[in-house]
C-alpha cells in the first residue's frame, strides 16, 4: 500500500508540520515502506488481550494536597521568544 | 598519582580523592585537558561546562577534607543533553532547543549535585533521542573512539563515546529502545537501563513516556552500582516513578553464580547477525557456565519478531504527542510568520530534523481516526503478549542473555538513508523497553578491534541479579580494561 500525496499532507496538517515538496515525496516512500512492515502484527491473535499503556500498571497516582514552591514567573518567561507584561505573546487566533 | 587519570573508574578516583592523593580540582583539570586534546576527533560534547565543573570541584574538595563523602563526590560526569540542567543549555541536539536554558534541574541532576558530583559537560545525541548513531544530531556526528570512521551508536552516543575516550569518568544516558545499551556495546563501556519507573524521569525531555528510562554509562560494573545508588528511587514529581525501596547495589558485587539460572532466547540470535558477534556472545555464555551458572540454550520467546513493529508504532505515537509542545511560543526556536498557523508549521518545519519529522508523521498516522485500532491499539495488545512471555520466562530463569546488537559499530553514513535498516540495529534491545525490564550491556569482546556488547536482562526490579551476573563475568575477563587508541 502506498500513501497518497493527500494522505501525507493530511497527516502533516494534523501534526502542524510544514513540509517541502521534496519531504512529501520522501515521506510517501519511507512511511509506506515502514507501514508495510507493520502488517506483520495482523498475524498475531490478540482476541481477549488487554492493551498495555505502560509497564508498571499503576493506577490513579495521587499526590498530597500540599502547597509547594513553584518557579518564579521571570524564570518561566526567560526562554520565551516573545513576551509582554508577564505573559507569553502569541499570534492572533481569530482574524 | 596514576599516569593516566583518563582511565580511572569512579571507585578508583574515590580512593585517591579520599586519601588526598589527588584533589577534585586537579582531576577535573586533567579531564578538561583531555577533552581539549581528544574532542576534535571524538566530538562527544555539545557543551563543555568547564567553569561549573571547576566550581563544583572546589566545593567537593572542601567536603572531601572531612569523612563520609559520597563515592561520586568530586568525580567528573557527562550528562546526555536530554536532561535539564539549571542555568546550562539543554538542547536535545535539536535546532528547536538550541538556546534553551532550563530554569530547573532534572531529578537525576539534582541527585548527582547532592552527591557533590562534578558536571563536566552535556553529551551529543540523536535529536530528541531518536536514532541509533548520533547522525541525527542537528549539530554534528560523534565518532566511535575505537574507529573514527564508525558511529558510536545512539542515541546516547556522546555519553558512551565520552566515557570510552576518557573525557569523563562516567555518564548518564537515556534509553527508550536501546539508547544506553547499544552505544555502550559499540564503545565497549557498561550501559545500564533500569526497570521502567526505577529512576525518575522528571526533567528528562520526553520522547516516548511509557518507554523512556535514565541510566548510567560507566567503565565497569562496580561504578554502575555506585551511580544506581545515587539516582534510583521514588520521586513524587514523576507519577510513573516506582515506590519500591532502593537496595545498596554495591552489595551485588563479588557474588556467587552457583545456582543462577540463565536462559538464552534463540530468537535473539537473528538471521543477518554478524558471525563474530554470535561467537563472542556464545563464548561469554560458556564463560558464565564455567563460573557456575546453569545455562538453558533452548529458550524461545516467539513474540520477539513482532517487537520492532510494536516499538515503531508505540514510540512514534507517544513522540508525536510529546513533541506537540514545541510550538515556538513558550520556549525554543520560533519562526515569525504573519499568521499563527504559519508560524507554528514553519517553526516545526525548520526546528525539527528529518528523523524527528518522520517519527512525528508515523505517530500521527498511527493515532489518527480510522487507523488507531489497527496500529496503536493492536501494538499495545501485542505489547501485553511480549510482556507476558518475559514474565513466564522469568519464572524459570533469573536472567536472559543476548547480544546487545547484531553487529559491531557500522560506518558513518552506512544506514542514514534507510530508516528501516537503522531501526533494525536496535532489534535486541527494543523488547526490553516494551516490557519495562532492566537490562545491561557489558563489554564482551572485539572483532577486528571493534567492540561487542553482551546484554543481560532480568525481571522488573531485578537490577541486583543483573549486576551480580555482570560483575562476575566482567571480573573473569579483561575486555573492560581495554582502551581505544586515541
Amino acid at each position: 500500500m502506498k500513501l497518497t500525496r493527500e494522505e501525507v499532507l493530511h497527516i502533516a496538517r494534523l501534526a502542524r508540520l510544514g513540509l517541502t515538496e521534496e519531504d512529501v515525496g520522501r515521506f510517501r516512500e519511507q512511511l509506506s515502506n515502514i507501514l508495510d512492515n507493520f502488517e506483520i502484527l495482523q498475524q498475531v491473535d490478540t482476541m481477549d488481550v488487554l492493551p498495555t499503556a505502560q509497564p508498571l500498571a499503576l493506577k490513579n497516582v495521587m499526590r498530597n494536597d500540599k502547597v509547594t514552591p513553584s518557579l518564579a514567573p521571570d524564570d518561566i518567561l526567560a526562554n520565551a521568544p516573545r513576551q509582554e507584561g508577564g505573559c507569553f505573546r502569541v499570534r492572533a487566533v481569530l482574524e | 598519582m596514576p599516569d593516566n587519570l583518563a582511565e580511572l573508574t569512579i571507585h578508583q578516583a574515590h580512593e585517591l580523592l579520599k586519601g588526598r592523593q589527588l584533589s577534585s580540582v586537579d582531576l577535573t583539570r586533567a579531564y578538561l585537558e583531555r577533552i581539549s586534546k581528544v574532542e576534535p576527533e571524538v566530538q562527544a560534547f555539545v557543551t563543555v561546562t568547564d567553569e561549573l565543573a571547576l566550581k563544583q570541584a572546589e566545593a567537593a574538595d572542601r567536603l572531601l577534607a572531612g569523612n563520609g563523602a559520597n563515592p561520586l563526590a568530586g568525580v567528573p560526569v557527562l550528562i546526555k543533553d536530554v536532561m535539564c540542567t539549571k542555568g546550562v543549555r539543554t538542547t536535545c541536539s535539536s535546532k528547536i532547543l538550541e538556546n534553551l536554558v532550563p530554569p530547573y534541574d532534572a531529578t537525576v541532576v539534582e541527585r548527582l549535585k547532592a552527591c557533590n558530583a562534578v558536571i563536566i559537560g552535556k553529551a551529543n545525541m540523536d535529536e530528541f533521542a531518536m536514532g541509533s548513531s548520533t547522525e541525527n544530531s542537528a549539530f554534528f556526528t560523534t565518532r566511535n573512539p575505537w574507529d573514527r570512521s564508525r558511529v558510536p551508536g545512539g542515541s546516547s552516543g556522546g555519553s558512551a563515546a565520552g566515557v570510552a575516550a576518557g573525557e569523563a569518568v562516567y555518564a548518564l544516558g537515556s534509553d527508550t529502545g536501546g539508547s544506553i545499551r547499544q552505544p555502550a556495546g559499540f564503545c565497549s563501556v557498561v550501559g545500564f537501563k533500569p526497570t521502567y519507573g526505577r529512576v525518575s524521569r522528571y526533567g528528562l525531555v520526553a520522547f516516548a513516556s511509557s518507554l523512556d528510562q535514565i541510566g548510567p554509562l560507566t567503565r565497569d560494573v562496580a561504578d554502575c552500582a555506585l551511580v544506581m545508588n545515587a539516582i534510583a528511587g521514588y520521586d513524587s514529581r514523576d507519577s510513573t516513578s516506582a515506590p519500591e525501596p532502593v537496595p545498596d547495589y554495591t552489595r551485588c558485587l563479588n557474588a556467587e553464580l552457583k545456582g543462577m539460572r540463565i536462559g538464552v532466547p534463540r530468537e535473539y540470535f537473528v538471521k543477518g547477525m554478524q558471525p563474530e558477534v554470535d561467537k563472542a556472545i556464545k563464548a561469554g555464555i560458556e564463560q558464565l557456565e564455567k563460573l557456575g551458572a546453569e545455562i538453558d540454550w533452548e529458550v524461545s520467546l516467539p513474540h520477539t519478531p513482532y517487537a520492532l513493529a510494536v516499538y515503531y508504532i508505540i514510540a512514534p505515537s507517544e513522540a508525536s504527542a510529546n513533541l506537540a509542545r514545541y510550538d515556538g511560543v513558550k520556549y525554543g526556536f520560533s519562526y515569525q510568520a504573519p499568521t499563527m498557523w504559519e508560524s507554528l508549521e514553519k517553526t516545526r518545519q525548520y526546528g525539527f530534523g528529518a528523523e524527528v519529522k518522520r517519527r512525528i508523521m508515523l505517530g500521527t498516522y498511527a493515532l489518527s481516526a480510522g487507523y488507531y485500532d489497527a496500529y496503536y491499539l493492536k501494538a499495545q495488545k501485542v505489547r501485553t503478549l511480549i510482556r507476558r512471555e518475559f514474565d513466564r520466562a522469568f519464572e524459570k530463569y533469573d536472567a536472559l542473555i543476548t547480544p546487545t546488537s547484531p553487529t559491531v559499530p557500522f560506518k558513518i553514513g552506512e544506514k542514514i538513508d534507510d530508516p528501516l535498516q537503522m531501526y533494525l540495529s536496535d532489534i535486541c534491545t527494543l523488547p526490553v523497553n516494551i516490557a519495562g525490564l532492566p537490562a545491561i550491556s557489558i563489554p564482551a569482546g572485539f572483532a577486528d578491534g571493534l567492540p561487542i556488547g553482551m546484554q543481560i536482562i532480568s525481571k522488573p526490579f531485578g537490577e541486583e541479579t543483573i549486576l551480580k551476573v555482570a560483575h562476575v563475568y566482567e571480573q573473569s575477563t579483561d575486555w573492560h580494561k581495554r582502551r581505544p587508541p586515541l
